[in-house]
């Protein structure tokens, strides 16, 4: 038999990365709507991604922008 | 042609040229936040992220009629990175390449973890996710090991395709999705790892 929390475990990365087949997403979703235990992960996983591109996006120091602009061709050259 | 005509279809050539070379320069700048966002994830430190981003750019610019005007700028300045970071010797100090499922678990592995220390009956998502600070993010990401973390960080963080990181890499596309998957469960797991119990 199969389980379908499992099944649905495996499907989460692909299924929101857009990757899988008509079918397969079919099958995820039809699973999501039935299981909150489910739905509550995916959902999870999907604010997930999102926290950690925000908690590690660190910003240039001005020193290096300015070190890159000066980089630049002078316009006369 | 006569002598003079020829002069000025070459003088005209070179303005031209300038003014490609000042766009190019332009349009390159105007990317260095985000280049230097993924950059600083590639590496261990923010000296190194600013030495890696300052070399990327020399090199772009000396090198910039490489560059085929209409494709995606952003990935070709993220090759000469990802290429300059391996060059500086990165491979050397790669850690080590584990192969078990040691550091991997499911991907319901981190919720069940931090859902249990919740003390709510039922927690929302976003309480469960307040577990998770700022720091244990940064530190479970740079533990991940490097080939999945080059994948993870320029799909995840930098917001490349599939195509564009294979590309960057230059591994398959069937290796960027293995790398990722993996890399994904890998920062996971030192996520919930670097929760207390």
């Amino acid at each position: 038999m199969i389980d379908w929390c499992d099944k649905c475990e495996e499907l989460m990365q692909p299924y929101l990365d857009g990757t899988l087949s008509d079918a397969e997403v079919a099958e995820a979703q039809h699973h999501l709507d039935l299981c909150r235990w489910c739905a509550k992960r995916y959902h999870f996983e999907e604010r997930l991604r999102h926290y950690v591109r925000v908690a590690v996006s660190e910003p240039m120091s001005p020193e290096l922008k300015a070190k890159l602009a000066a980089l630049r061709t002078p316009l006369d050259a | 042609m006569s002598e003079s005509a020829s002069s000025a279809a070459d003088s005209r050539r070179l303005a031209q040229e300038a003014r490609d070379r000042v766009r190019f320069e332009e349009e390159a700048l105007e990317l260095s936040d985000q280049v230097y966002r993924v950059a600083r994830r590639l590496v261990g430190s923010r000296e190194e992220a600013d030495d890696l981003v300052q070399q990327t750019y020399e090199r772009a610019f000396r090198s910039w009629r490489q560059y085929t005007p209409g494709t995606n700028l952003r990935a070709w300045l993220l090759r000469i990175l990802t290429n300059l970071n391996i060059d500086r010797g990165r491979r050397q100090q790669r850690t080590p390449q584990t192969t078990s499922l040691d550091n991997e678990a499911g991907d319901y592995f981190l919720y069940n973890k931090l859902e249990s220390q919740v003390p709510d009956e039922n927690p929302d998502e976003e309480r469960v996710l307040e577990r998770l600070s700022q720091d244990s993010i940064v530190d479970a990401l740079a533990e991940v090991p490097h080939d999945f973390r080059d994948v993870l960080v320029l799909v995840d963080i930098g917001e490349f395709s599939y195509a564009d990181a294979a590309q960057i890499l230059d591994i398959p596309i069937g290796t960027v999705m293995s790398r990722l998957h993996r890399g994904r469960r890998i920062l996971k797991k030192n996520l919930a790892d670097g929760v207390p119990a």
